[in-house]
């Protein structure tokens, strides 16, 4: 699903230039769970944010689902983000003078769809995720595991194949973090294909494929046997 | 995104930032108040000198002695004729010629009895109350003397008769003007003032005595009023022909109550523009302000767009939504200062009835397009910053 080929990206960090990416060769199947492990400045927020088409490589080549992503344009990068890949922050990034409900639905207003459609798509999302009390609840009346599952919610309304997620349990304690980490991991087993950035060896654990990243190299690909 | 969509962003983001949002509301509110404002007195002080000027018809000529240009041999030759009352007479068989009005003006005392005042005495003929229509209350106007010396007749204006006679009767009385006995043969009709002369405030007496009180040799104008048929220029046309038959030159100038008009409409234009302009100044202060909002809303909302960016938002879109909130910000602002000066100009309408005033529709979209304008281009700037953040640094801006 996912191929990255010779992946180069650097950065100017005050007069030093940091390798965030170091010719990065990695290949990802549909439907994966997989941890990117490493200490912080290794590149694996980079990685992420090239995976999500956020970020552009300085050279290499990037498929997407047979589309090679890496040769579009900003606004066909927007479009694929929209179609094909949720995000899931650390830090939320709910929009806070928005309810739940009207977060969970920004990106069905981003692409156009009817007021009464997406309505009917948040409603059955937010009773799957046990929400449907807080719909119109602004994000600083709901506590840091229910703030993380709206942003799931949100990242996962229009059903993409690739959900990225950046330390989704970083901010929360050991309790809601399980949750959280429940849910995405139930979503992997709908087929979405996971791909997790962690500090926390435990959380890097429980992914059945694990990376670990050093200096923007890929220093480390273990694979569970069964899967 | 639809249109809908847009539109609640926008007001959800200004609802949350309501004193920001309405004090850059206000600031434009007051340059488009402004600008209404100015432009409308102007429009209206326009109107109303228009109308002062006019009120006298608009079929008139008026010749005065004298031409302003350089001859070509010095000043030997280039002797100025005076404008003679048979100037004036001679331009009545002029085809076309309605009204034909000598006038000399001054000043002096009024005597009646005890009583003493002293105002304005315009000399002229009979025409003068038709040609310039102003209504006799009572008695008769002036006659034209015809070849004699008239009669030494005098006509009051209604403020002169008031000061002078009060409530009495003034027909037929004697009065003393310049130390000359007068008979009183009518009362001019009330009639205003014109631009702050006052038109009641005036004695009428034959042109002929005027031009022998005052000393004068020679009329300080002449109006000639003509029927329709022709054209202005046809007409003048016609008058600087007899007057050259008479002179040998043309030692006096013509003007058109139409280019007079024109050129008075000319001036006030410019003024109303000029005025318009210094409203212009608060608008552009306004427009400074939304920059300023916008552009630190635009930093302060970093990590917003960076999500909108990663959840699909197209540079385009995150463009569209800070503009569409700057526009939205001069509109209201734009609605709220019409609706102010609207205000305001009701207020100086109780308090001023005279002066013409209009809110004519027109200028009022056209203020709403204005300000829309404004919103536009001051949007531009934070917009396009807006759209330009790179969204990866923009995420980590939390």
């Amino acid at each position: 699903m996912i191929r990255l080929q010779q992946l180069c990206k650097c950065y100017q960090l005050g007069d030093e230039p940091v390798q965030a990416l170091d010719h990065v060769d990695l290949e990802i199947g549909a439907g994966e769970y997989l941890s990117v492990m490493g200490p912080s400045g290794s590149g694996k927020s980079t990685l992420l944010n090239m995976l999500g088409l956020l970020d552009t490589p300085d050279s290499g080549r990037y498929w997407l689902d047979d589309i090679e992503v890496s040769a579009l344009g900003e606004e066909a990068r927007a479009a694929e983000r929209s179609r094909r890949i949720g995000f899931v922050f650390q830090a939320y990034h709910l929009i806070e003078r928005l309810s739940a409900r009207e977060n969970i639905e920004l990106p069905l207003v981003l692409t156009g769809n009817a007021p009464d459609e997406r309505r009917a798509r948040v409603d059955e999302l937010l009773q799957r995720l046990g929400l449907d009390r807080h719909a119109d609840h602004l994000p600083n009346q709901l506590s840091g595991g229910q703030r993380q599952r709206v942003a799931i919610a949100r990242a996962v309304i229009r059903k993409p194949a690739l959900l990225l997620a950046d330390e989704p349990t970083g901010n929360l304690d050991s309790h809601s973090g399980q949750g959280v980490i429940e849910l995405l991991e139930e979503l992997n087993g709908e087929g979405i294909t996971l791909v997790m950035v962690t500090h926390d060896p435990a959380m890097g654990k429980r992914a059945r494929r694990r990376l670990w990243m050093q200096d923007g190299k890929l220093i480390k690909d273990e694979q569970d046997a069964h899967a | 995104m639809r249109s809908t969509d847009y539109l609640r962003l926008t007001l959800t983001s200004l609802k949350s930032s309501r004193l920001r949002a309405s004090l850059t509301i206000l600031g434009i509110a007051i340059g488009i108040c402004a600008v209404v404002l100015l432009t409308t007195l102007g429009e209206g002080l326009r109107l109303y000198v228009l109308e002062n000027f006019s009120q006298f018809g608009s079929r008139i000529i008026a010749i005065n002695p004298g031409k302003s240009q350089t001859g070509g041999t010095g000043g030997l030759l280039a002797s100025t004729r005076p404008l003679l009352v048979e100037d004036a007479w001679s331009l009545r068989q002029l085809p076309y010629a309605e009204y034909v009005v000598p006038v000399v003006q001054g000043s002096g005392a009024i005597e009646f009895g005890r009583r003493v005042r002293y105002t304005d005495i315009i000399g002229t003929g009979g025409d003068m109350a038709a040609a310039w229509r102003f209504d006799v209350a009572r008695g008769r106007f002036l006659a034209d003397s015809r070849g004699g010396y008239p009669q030494p007749w005098a006509v009051l204006g209604h403020k002169v008769k008031q000061e002078l006679f009060a409530e009495q009767n003034a027909l037929g009385q004697f009065i003393r003007v310049g130390g000359e006995r007068y008979r009183v043969v009518g009362i001019m009709a009330e009639k205003g003032q014109m631009l702050g002369f006052d038109l009641d405030d005036i004695v009428y007496i034959p042109v002929e005595r005027a031009l022998s009180l005052f000393n004068r040799s020679g009329l300080m104008e002449i109006d000639v009023t003509y029927r329709a048929g022709t054209t202005a220029e046809a007409m003048a046309e016609r008058v600087r022909q007899r007057l050259i038959a008479r002179h040998g030159v043309e030692d006096f100038s013509l003007i058109t109550q139409d280019e007079m008009m024109r050129s008075l409409d000319r001036i006030l234009a410019i003024l109303t523009v000029a005025i318009g302009g210094l409203g212009g100044i608060s608008l552009v202060v306004g427009a400074i302000g939304i920059i300023t909002i916008m552009v630190t809303t635009v930093h302060e909302r970093r990590a917003e767009i960076g999500l909108l960016r990663a959840i699909g938002a197209t540079q385009r879109q995150i463009m569209w939504l800070f503009l569409g909130e700057a526009v939205l910000l001069a509109l209201i602002g734009g609605v709220v200062g019409i609706l102010f000066s609207g205000l305001t100009l009701g207020l100086l309408t109780l308090a001023m009835p005279t002066l013409p005033i209009q809110l004519s529709s027109f200028y009022l979209l056209l203020a709403l397009l204005l300000s829309a304008l404004v919103g536009l281009i001051s949007g531009v700037l934070p917009a396009r910053r807006a759209a330009g953040l790179n969204p990866v640094l923009a995420l980590q801006s939390e």
